[in-house]
């Protein structure tokens, strides 16, 4: 019964020993001449500066909250207009009217995040 | 078209419900006042979403793709949620002044939890009761604690939060075991093949996984630690709707669910499972009341022990049973919520006056107060002539009608031990000096909030035949 696995296995094996021996190899066949910018954290080119222990700024978990909001619009809208015509003919104005509902909703928690404050930086 | 709009007519009280939390998030935006017309607002929503409920009890109708179902019980417990919220929200308006911070939202958050419980009350299908609950649940999260500056309420939300998160991990796992058993997430679908499967370990194992979250939900024993700590540190008025509503719709959704169980025509095979955790529950709930000094935790303790009595009703696994859990449900739901209504009165600042001691020598200085709570222990006690009574008579009937006999003396012993600490504050109230300088300006409308839900303890005390032909009529 297991035997219809064995490609899986030795896929995962294959994997696992091929990960293994590219991280040594280089370590072990690879020529090393340090310097002080080689040694350093790497940050995209940028001078390291700081520990990376920071404490980040709440504001950022408020972003990315309303991105996902507007993520999770834009999955929707869009199957609903791919297939527009062809709900439009089964089932008449509702489908437009359904997804303006939807968007009203969206759009009133939207006002209110506004009207709170929420868009305010400092 | 037509059936379209009958099918929106069947859904007005979700449907009002739902308008009304987008408005109240427009008068909390835009008006000065809202503090004034939110609660008004509010309690206008749910007595009319209720009173809908209760003109179309009869349009029974399945809708939406074999999604929701309206009318019978569904509408049943439609009223339940809905006149239950509204006397939280009456309860509120002087409540949650004093007990700190005012935010609109405390409204808002009440009616989005309402429309969680009526979609799970509601529901055929296994997504419709996941939608419901999480929507209920992370209402309550937030309203657990809503004041961010008591640490008490912090850790209550929390705690609520990771326990019920992991509660639902369990139902959601569940519900995966269900669907890949029988290949469907529709109730009716699960509901038909029930007794073909029942065999099959699998889906054993995913509804014994669906009932251990919902029994989380409910507060049944071995599922209840988050239970005191919960109701203790969020906001009264608010652990008075953990307690009825949010119980309630758990129990919605097993009777919805697992309905073709406790029709008769299969035999109940979760039976042994309903009622051992129906005996620890209820004993667990009644002893360990005794030691409580804090009230909170006090009616904390008595909530686990009503959730073993209610289960009795399922364990029964008869027509008869689940029209009792019902009424039970709903006879509880308006005593409990007159109980943590007097205690919200009675509550100063900074959760003083929440000892039994500020009970003693109560009827000497706020008679009304002593009387009316009184009544509400008797009931809760299961004293004849009150509401409560009858929920635990028709419930140890079904047992008794499916040849659980054992399980019914059990009940009636574990009610004896309650009636101690039920009558423990009666005895406090009327027999012994005041300890504390006890001084609270009653609020009018909590107070009126307390003296309706007495009143309707006592009318479902008096006339309990009619609501329980009505609810076995919708049951078969």
């Amino acid at each position: 019964m297991l035997v219809q696995y064995i490609p899986v296995f030795l896929v995962i094996a294959v994997a696992i020993v091929f990960a293994v021996a590219t991280v040594f190899s280089s370590e072990i066949f690879g020529p090393k001449r340090p310097t002080q910018a080689k040694l350093s954290t790497y940050e995209s080119g940028m001078k390291p500066v700081g520990t990376t222990h920071e404490r980040m700024s709440v504001k950022y978990y408020l972003v990315a909250m309303f991105f996902i909001i507007f993520d999770l619009e834009v999955i929707f809208i869009y199957p609903w207009a791919v297939q527009f015509k062809k709900l439009y003919i089964e089932n008449g104005i509702s489908v437009f009217v359904s997804m303006v509902i939807f968007l009203v909703v969206l759009e009133l928690g939207y006002l209110y995040a506004y009207k709170k404050g929420g868009f305010k930086w400092d | 078209m037509l059936n379209n709009f009958q099918e929106f007519y069947n859904i007005i009280p979700i449907l009002l419900i739902g308008a009304g939390f987008l408005i109240s998030l427009l008068i909390e935006m835009y008006f000065k006042k809202s503090d004034v017309i939110l609660p008004w607002f509010t309690i206008l929503i749910f007595l009319a979403a209720g009173f809908h409920a209760l003109y179309a009890v009869n349009s029974v109708s399945v809708i939406f793709q074999n999604m929701l179902a309206t009318g019978g019980i569904v509408n049943i417990f439609y009223i339940i949620f809905t006149f239950g919220a509204a006397i939280v929200a009456l309860l509120s308006i002087d409540y949650i002044k004093k007990y700190g911070t005012y935010f609109g939202e405390y409204y808002i958050l009440l009616q989005t939890s309402i429309l969680g419980m009526m979609l799970m009350a509601g529901a055929k299908d296994l997504f419709m009761i996941f939608l419901g609950l999480e929507l209920m649940s992370v209402s309550f999260y937030s309203l657990a604690g809503l004041n961010r500056k008591r640490l008490k309420a912090n850790e209550a939300s929390l705690k609520y939060f990771l326990l019920g998160a992991f509660a639902t991990g369990f139902i959601v796992y569940g519900i995966a075991l269900i669907y890949g058993t029988v290949h469907s997430t529709s109730i009716d679908m699960i509901a038909s093949r029930f007794y073909e499967l029942s065999s099959d370990k699998l889906f054993i194992a995913g509804i014994l996984l669906f009932l251990i979250g919902f029994s989380f939900k409910i507060a049944a024993f071995p599922f209840h630690m988050w239970v005191p700590d919960v109701y203790e540190g969020s906001p009264t008025t608010i652990a008075g709707l953990f307690s009825t509503g949010g119980k309630a719709a758990a129990f919605s959704a097993i009777i919805v669910t697992l309905g073709v169980l406790f029709t008769g025509r299969i035999g109940n095979i979760l039976m042994p499972y309903l009622a051992v955790i129906s005996v620890l529950s209820m004993f667990y709930g009644s002893i360990v009341a005794i030691s409580q000094d804090n009230i909170k935790r006090m009616l904390a303790y008595s909530s686990i022990s009503h959730a073993g009595y209610l289960l009795i009703g399922l364990a029964a696994g008869n027509s008869f049973g689940v029209a009792g859990v019902i009424f039970y449900l709903a006879s509880y739901t308006f005593m409990n919520l007159g109980a943590f209504g007097i205690v919200a009165l009675i509550e100063g600042k900074d959760e003083s006056n929440l000892t039994l001691k500020s009970f003693s020598g109560l009827a000497s200085r706020y008679p009304l107060l002593a009387a009316l709570f009184s009544i509400i222990m008797f009931s809760l006690a299961g004293i004849p002539p009150f509401a409560g009574f009858f929920g635990k008579y028709y419930v140890f009937i079904a047992a008794i009608k499916s040849n659980l006999t054992w399980l019914a003396i059990l009940g009636v012993l574990s009610s004896v031990i309650s009636v101690y600490f039920y009558l423990r504050i009666v005895v406090l109230m009327y027999f012994k000096d005041a300890e504390t300088d006890l001084k609270i300006d009653v609020s009018k409308t909590g107070l009126a909030a307390v003296i309706i839900s007495v009143l309707l303890v006592i009318i479902i005390g008096i006339a309990p035949g009619t609501i329980i032909d009505l609810i076995a009529f919708f049951f078969k």
